[in-house]
């Protein structure tokens, strides 16, 4: 059924007895031309642009909870594309033209809000630096803004502006940046696939790999064996787990970053602010709860909670920030785990093994990457050449020494 | 999370740095497959979902490096060794 007005209206008048589930429950079928593993939103947006761009139609996704229950649904909703290296820039922003027309494209209202995001600067250096990435977002045709203290002010004057440590000089603004309904995102996707006939298998648990001499036919799973052409991973944190069953090694290791929601509170934060001074972002969702966090906890991990002093260092941020927090309780806080890779990039490329292909190491920016990871992953499963957007994203370029390391931070995943 | 060092004793997790898998060991830049081996060296890892061996500095103790026995998927700590064995 097709989401409109009319059968909003329709609906209304008789009861809300004729709305069907969004998508099948589906049994695995013996075989598949596309198997991919993971029904994050990775994953179901892969499923969705193999079927509606590419025209495949034999595809099942296949996850071992229930679809959006990783990463997916634990993340602070942000999306924005205010990169500045020609590798990633233009696959984000091109995941930000993605995302303004997602709903249409989808038939579901996934909340995008574009609403704003600024990130704040402390000092002369980071202006300059912000001057660049601004003019690196616009060469890649993103909308970019440098704000001086002025600006911020008229935006956000409840900000510590002469907080005596970390003065607010102005900030960085994108103004197509903002927020979507993480959930939402994941049931549009898999609404839209189940539509064009892909199989949503939940439930399902890959435990290995089926073989043809060196080749990848299929996956062994909690509920049987399973042919296919080809299978993608989209597993994030689980990246390793999964690719360990097919001989792989990955330059990648699993972190966990927390995240927390205050009570619900009047209107306070309408768009996305992160502090320069530390690693902090907040925002405000529709329900009224500020939406924050900052950095990744920084040892190897895969429970999804973290420790307290992570907790410290994000509250001690976030009051440095707007000190009018001080008094807000905490509602929830949470863990996921993060496939931070070697050079803070992601990975979406053809593995050593023929019919296995790799989406990972989103790090902590994954929710944002979204429409644009499924696109570009589709497209190299359909047809074995990367997407011009995601030429760089290589597994090999950690050999070959191309890597993409927006932070120049080096190979330590806990520092991106 | 508190780890044992073998000279402070238990400590906040938040004094240390941590570094990561503590089972690599640096090859031989001479040997013939010296590429292969930095490249796994410096990119590759296990990243197990269990039991781990990794490194910690304690920077705001000792300011020893300390190899912490973990379980990744409980944080539980199994035991802990001063590197270069006990002074």
């Amino acid at each position: 059924m097709r989401y409109s007005f009319l059968s909003v209206l329709k609906n209304g008048l008789t009861g809300q007895s004729g709305w069907k589930p969004a998508w099948r429950d589906a049994a695995p079928r013996p075989a598949y031309d596309v198997i991919i593993v993971g029904g994050g939103g990775h994953g179901l947006a892969t499923a969705f642009y193999l079927a509606s761009e590419h025209g495949l139609r034999n595809i099942a996704v296949l996850e071992k909870g229930h679809i959006g229950s990783g990463n997916a649904g634990r993340n602070t909703t942000i999306i924005r594309s205010n990169y500045l290296l020609p590798g990633n820039e233009p696959f984000y922003e091109w995941s930000m033209k993605l995302w303004e027309g997602l709903e249409q494209a989808l038939n579901y209202n996934a909340m995008v809000s574009q609403r704003g995001i600024l990130n704040l600067y402390h000092s002369d250096a980071q202006r300059d630096a912000y001057a660049r990435r601004g003019n690196a977002m616009r060469l890649a045709g993103a909308d970019s803004e440098l704000l001086d203290r002025e600006g911020v002010r008229a935006m956000y004057p409840f900000l510590d502006f002469d907080n005596a440590r970390f003065p607010i000089q102005g900030g960085l603004a994108q103004r197509r940046g903002g927020t979507a309904r993480h959930d939402a995102v994941v049931w549009g996707y898999a609404r839209a696939a189940d539509q064009l006939g892909v199989d949503i298998v939940q439930n399902c648990e890959v435990t290995g790999f089926l073989t043809e001499g060196d080749a990848i036919v299929g996956v062994e799973t909690s509920r049987g064996a399973i042919r296919a052409k080809k299978v993608g991973l989209a597993v994030a944190g689980s990246s390793s787990r999964v690719a360990k069953q097919a001989g792989l090694r990955l330059p990648m290791e699993s972190h966990v970053l927390q995240a927390f929601v205050s009570e619900g509170l009047k209107p306070l934060v309408d768009g996305v602010i992160t502090f320069g001074a530390g690693h902090f972002y907040i925002s405000q969702s529709d329900k009224g709860g500020l939406v924050f966090g900052g950095d990744i906890d920084g040892y190897n991990s895969y429970a999804q909670r973290g420790n307290l002093p992570v907790v410290e260092d994000v509250a001690e941020s976030g009051m440095a920030l707007m000190p009018r927090i001080g008094r807000l309780r905490l509602l929830r806080m949470w863990g996921g785990i993060m496939d931070m890779s070697m050079d803070g990039s992601p990975i979406i490329d053809r593995t050593p093994r023929a019919g296995l292909y790799l989406n990972s190491g989103w790090c902590y920016g994954g929710f944002k990457a979204t429409p644009a990871s499924g696109w570009c992953f589709a497209h190299l499963l359909a047809t074995d050449t990367p997407h011009a957007t995601g030429t760089a994203f290589r597994l090999d370029r950690f050999r070959t020494g191309h890597l993409i390391d927006e932070k120049g931070v080096g190979a330590q995943p806990n520092l991106h | 999370m508190r780890i044992p060092c073998p000279y402070c004793g238990a400590r906040d997790a938040s004094e240390f740095a941590y570094l990561g898998d503590a089972t690599l060991t640096r090859p031989d830049p001479a040997a013939p497959d010296a590429d292969e081996a930095f490249h796994a060296y410096v990119y590759l890892r296990d990243n197990p979902a269990g039991a781990h061996s990794e490194w910690w500095y304690h920077s705001g103790g000792c300011r020893r490096w300390v190899k912490v026995a973990r379980d990744t998927t409980s944080h539980a700590i199994a035991g802990a060794e001063l590197a270069g064995g006990a002074r």
